[in-house]
């Protein structure tokens, strides 16, 4: 059964990337990333039970907590770049290049 | 078994989820079906004895971070759909197929691993009596300076969210004189005709009908006229029918702000409004839902606007339906 856990992570994890790497909305972006940070949550949290140890879960919670964290900064950064520009989309926020 | 059966179930349910956020064009479609998997996923958690972690990943996620998502996405807008416009030829294609890569590698390196039966977590949650003590005993003990550290993290990033969603004024505030003095500038004084006014229908999306029988393309909000353009809700009056496609096509440009509003930032109480800085003050409507563009009502329509009052007391036909 945990490999059916891990295969499953591994899918929802690869399909987060191909988000991040497809989508131009810089929120369904960030929700992209929110996706593998599940996936990976639901590997950790499969490996501990495996190993019968509460590390991987402990884990876990604090992957929650820096990823609300990160979502809170970057949703203030996409509403930030929107109110100067006017669009959400990532290839338009490309003033750092010059 | 009744494992086996919860797995399938969510397994599928998060996988064709997961497919969803990735390729739904709607960004609403996207989160939605982010919180399916987060729900599926928190379900997941709970069958694998970290009921903790169920209830924290369905407050924190579904019920924080989601409603963080719905929300930004109703302040930018939900008809700022993605473009389809590669910017790196042949990225999509390539993407697609490293995600491929990834997942069949992943996949088989773990089919490839021999994995035991799982431990059970039993073991290491019975001295503490249950998961919330166990997991409590852990993070007060061994991770107690990681625990204060994420402490420090969330307080950062709540100010730091602070710091960059702040907007800092740089023209004083438009007073209600300056603003009506900006609105006799602009072209258009007075208030925007309702929608379905002097019109057979008060629907919102019924363009107005002026006392001379022109129809208002002023009337009617971009969105919805949108809206009815995509969903096939149009008017059988062609002339009707063909403001609301002028009103969705949007003919006057990209940019959603009104004239009217463009007026304030103009005004000379304030010569420089800052470039960068985007939206006048007097724009606190939110963008997704901004008034309809002000369409060549110059050229081919006489402000007929203006002349509302005087012909109220002659009723006028109806001759647009």
């Amino acid at each position: 059964m945990t490999t059916h856990y891990l295969v499953l992570s591994a899918l929802l994890f690869a399909i987060g990337g191909v988000g991040v790497l497809v989508r131009r909305n810089a929120i369904v972006v960030f929700m992209c990333v929110e996706l593998m940070l599940n996936a990976c949550n639901l590997a950790f949290v499969t490996f501990a039970r495996q190993h019968g140890n509460l590390e991987g879960q402990i884990i876990a919670f604090f992957v929650m907590i820096v990823a609300a964290a990160e979502v809170v900064v970057g949703l203030a950064i996409i509403v930030t770049i929107f109110r100067t520009r006017r669009s959400a989309s990532v290839d338009d926020a490309n003033l750092l290049k010059y | 078994m009744g494992e086996t059966i919860t797995f399938w179930v969510l397994a599928v349910v998060s996988v064709v989820a997961a497919l969803g956020l990735v390729f739904s064009r709607k960004a609403v479609y996207s989160a939605l079906m982010l919180g399916v998997v987060m729900l599926s996923l928190a379900v997941l958690y709970a069958v694998q004895d970290a009921p903790f972690l169920a209830v924290v990943q369905i407050i924190v996620y579904t019920g924080a971070v989601m409603m963080l998502f719905l929300f930004v996405l109703m302040l930018v807008g939900v008809d700022s759909s993605d473009s389809l416009v590669e910017t790196i030829r042949g990225q999509r294609f390539w993407a697609v197929v490293a995600g491929l890569g990834f997942a069949v590698l992943l996949a088989v390196g773990i089919g490839n691993a021999v994995i035991g039966d799982p431990a059970g977590l039993s073991g290491a949650v019975t001295a503490d009596g249950g998961n919330v003590p166990a997991l409590a005993r852990l993070i007060f003990t061994r991770y107690v300076f990681a625990f204060e550290v994420t402490s420090a993290l969330l307080i950062t990033a709540a100010l730091g969210a602070m710091v960059l969603a702040h907007r800092e004024r740089s023209a004083p505030k438009a007073t209600q004189k300056d603003l009506s003095r900006a609105r006799f500038l602009g072209d258009h004084p007075t208030p925007l005709p309702g929608p379905g006014t002097y019109a057979r229908h008060n629907a919102i999306d019924m363009p107005a009908l002026l006392p001379d029988g022109s129809v208002s393309e002023l009337s009617v909000n971009r969105v919805i006229a949108r809206h009815d353009v995509e969903g096939g809700r149009l008017p059988d009056n062609p002339r009707l029918a063909q403001a609301i496609r002028n009103v969705a096509s949007g003919s006057g440009g990209t940019s959603p702000s009104p004239k009217v509003v463009q007026a304030v930032a103009e005004e000379p109480g304030s010569p420089s409004r800052s470039e960068g800085l985007g939206e006048p003050e007097g724009g606190g409507r939110s963008e997704g839902f901004s008034e309809p563009e002000v369409l060549g009502d110059a050229e081919d329509k006489p402000k007929v606007a203006q002349t509302a009052g005087r012909a109220a007391e002659h009723p006028v036909e109806e001759e647009g339906k």
